[in-house]
């Protein structure tokens, strides 16, 4: 039989090692065997399984951009088993990858409107993918602004993109921190990222907003949107449920009769008003 | 039903059948008496331990196609190289699997259906693939049966390659289901003979409890009702009924061994589990044992037919069985038809 092992992963190396904040790591990685790296292709939006040999396997979004070639990157916060074994691997070492799995965000459909990003924290990772995926098709669009916060300083992560972004006079960054979470020079916002949001106030008309966040970021900023005049079909995000397989068999991610895994992880916020709270 | 295509197999001809399967390398599964009960097991030869008038086993022969602790590969590893070496799927078992009832041959529908969905899972697929399955129709059945509601018989042959019935004379009749079935025949010709005998005469009648469409329409829009936290207010989430399921499918992955020596295995788990779901954050989507009792039954009553066109209920009676605390799946999904969805 030549069929596929959906279980096997693919052995990455890790060519680059980025701290991007206080637990948070970026890895590069880069396929070992070239032909697994010719076939290989993924869109903006999906995951994979990333694995230590010993430990088992994790979930994240691919972080970097299908339209950065030769390699995919993740960036995770340790947290638990398989996310402290790969704090500790470094450059050079081999882990695991399976996939790419799950659905993508439409960009195509995205041509000749504004964007809008809105991230919290760690979940700006997921939404990077589509960040420098749009950003690398620049000419697709109209107005980008980004709105990121975090809880402190410290924890905002990709920190030298972030100065690449504002610098850019193609894009408009916002960065904000919680109250309290300033150093004595931040010349950002100090609040939260909804509160932030809605004193900026973006334009809704022909924007599509892409929102990732924790998950009480997420419920404060949908009403503020749509109070902003976001149709429920132009707000989208990504969803995070605990998963193992990635494909529709380990019975975990399935909110109601949607999966995440094959359903998602993309979705818009009228699909989101369909969902049972089950995530 | 019309009988010309039976053959009958005399009983006297069972040694002869079982040694000739051994000896085509097949391994046989058989339900075996053990006391007071019988459970599947693996025999060599025929013997009068075999017992062909069984109602139920705990175990379905699940574990024979999706194991119970499946290994998915062995890795070697150290700094800068890691090897992954696959299981050699031309070596998995040629099983036999003798007398399970027709509820549990139905069983490999669901399993493959999901085993199938868009994603091929290669380890399930290999092993059903090799897998002959020889139902027996039940000649008794208890208050735990509900076959006949969710659209299975005592007697159907759907999920079996040979489908056997005993007659008053204690021999088999004998239908030659699918391709795989006829190759088993065709090893074994001469130890066939003709027969024209109505096998309805010789099976149980179990009473249907419900209506199996019925009761997946009236699962829409349940997620709310009340009666998942009434049905399951003494569910101590011990996860029985999921590990004696024939049609459970949820898994984990995980590593069994160290760093640099080890194996990655897939082992059943159950949606009963506190920690199932749980996130890393600590937030929990199903926190609660009602949640999780609604899980199981949306997802073998709606979920699984809605996207996979499958029920995912047999009928086998053993979660009920199993139950610790006396849960029991036909009344309750007789209540949940019978009880109001709003509060």
């Amino acid at each position: 039989m030549s069929n596929p092992n959906i279980y096997k992963p693919y052995l990455m190396k890790i060519d680059k090692v980025t701290e991007e904040a206080p637990f948070v790591k970026t890895f590069r990685l880069k396929f070992t065997n070239e032909e697994d790296a010719a076939k290989f292709n993924f869109k903006a939006g999906q995951f994979g399984e990333y694995s230590v040999a010993g430990e088992g396997e994790s979930t994240f979004c691919v972080a970097s951009s299908p339209t950065r070639d030769g390699y995919i990157e993740c960036t995770f916060r340790e947290t638990g088993r398989v996310t402290s074994a790969l704090a500790g691997k470094e450059e050079g070492e081999i882990i695991g990858f399976r996939g790419p799995y799950g659905n993508t965000f439409p960009i195509d459909e995205w041509k000749g409107k504004n964007l809008l990003f809105i991230a919290g924290g760690i979940a700006l990772p997921p939404m990077r993918c589509v960040i420098w995926n749009c950003l690398d098709l620049r000419e697709n669009f109209k107005d980008f602004t980004i709105v990121y916060g975090a809880k402190t300083v410290n924890d905002l992560v990709y920190k030298h993109e972030l100065k690449e972004w504002e610098e850019r006079p193609d894009v408009k960054l916002i960065t904000t921190v919680d109250p309290g979470g300033e150093t004595p020079d931040w010349k950002g916002e100090i609040g939260f990222v909804p509160t932030v949001l809605e004193k900026a106030a973006p334009s809704a008309d022909n924007t599509i907003a892409i929102v990732c966040g924790p998950p009480i970021m997420i419920k404060y900023t949908f009403p503020i949107l749509e109070k902003l005049g976001f149709k429920d079909t132009d707000i989208f995000t990504t969803l995070e449920n605990r998963m193992k397989c990635g494909f529709g068999k380990c019975g975990r991610c399935n909110v109601g009769k949607v999966y995440i895994c094959k359903d998602g992880p993309v979705f818009t916020y009228a699909a989101l008003k369909q969902l049972p709270a089950e995530y | 039903m019309a009988t010309e295509n039976y053959k009958l197999l005399k009983k006297e001809s069972l040694p002869a059948l079982f040694d000739k399967l051994t000896a085509s390398g097949k391994t046989i599964y058989a339900p075996v008496k053990n006391g007071e009960k019988t459970e599947f097991d693996v025999v060599t030869k025929y013997s009068n331990d075999i017992n062909d008038e069984y109602i139920q086993t705990v175990q379905s022969l699940k574990g024979t196609v999706f194991p119970k602790v499946e290994k998915l590969f062995d890795y070697k590893s150290d700094k800068t190289d890691t090897s992954i070496q696959e299981p050699d799927f031309s070596k998995f078992p040629q099983n036999v699997l003798w007398g399970l009832h027709p509820c549990d041959a139905a069983a490999f529908r669901p399993l493959d259906a999901t085993f199938r969905w868009d994603y091929d899972d290669k380890y399930f697929l290999t092993r059903m693939k090799l897998t002959t399955v020889v139902g027996l129709s039940c000649s008794k059945h208890d208050d735990y049966c509900f076959c006949t509601s969710v659209d299975i018989s005592p007697a159907s042959s759907d999920g079996s390659d040979i489908m056997l019935t005993k007659n008053k004379a204690g021999d088999y009749l004998v239908e030659i289901v699918t391709e795989k079935g006829q190759e088993v025949y065709d090893m074994a010709k001469e130890l066939f003979g003709e027969i024209s005998d109505d096998k309805e005469s010789y099976i149980t009648d179990v009473p249907k409890k419900f209506d199996l469409n019925e009761l997946n329409k009236n699962l829409d829009g349940s997620f709310e009702a009340p009666y998942w936290l009434a049905q399951s207010m003494r569910c101590i989430g011990c996860g029985a009924c999921a590990y004696v399921c024939p049609t459970c499918t949820c898994f984990d992955l995980q590593d069994e061994g160290a760093a640099n020596k080890g194996s990655r295995i897939k082992c059943w788990d159950s949606c009963g589990f506190g920690h199932f779901t749980l996130h890393t954050s600590g937030h929990n989507p199903r926190e609660t044992q009602s949640q999780r009792w609604r899980q199981r039954i949306l997802h073998k009553f709606s979920y699984m037919p809605d996207r996979i066109k499958v029920f995912g209920c047999m009928g086998c009676g053993r979660c009920s069985r199993a139950c610790p605390v006396d849960m029991n799946i036909s009344e309750n999904l007789i209540k949940i038809m019978e009880e109001p969805k709003n509060e």
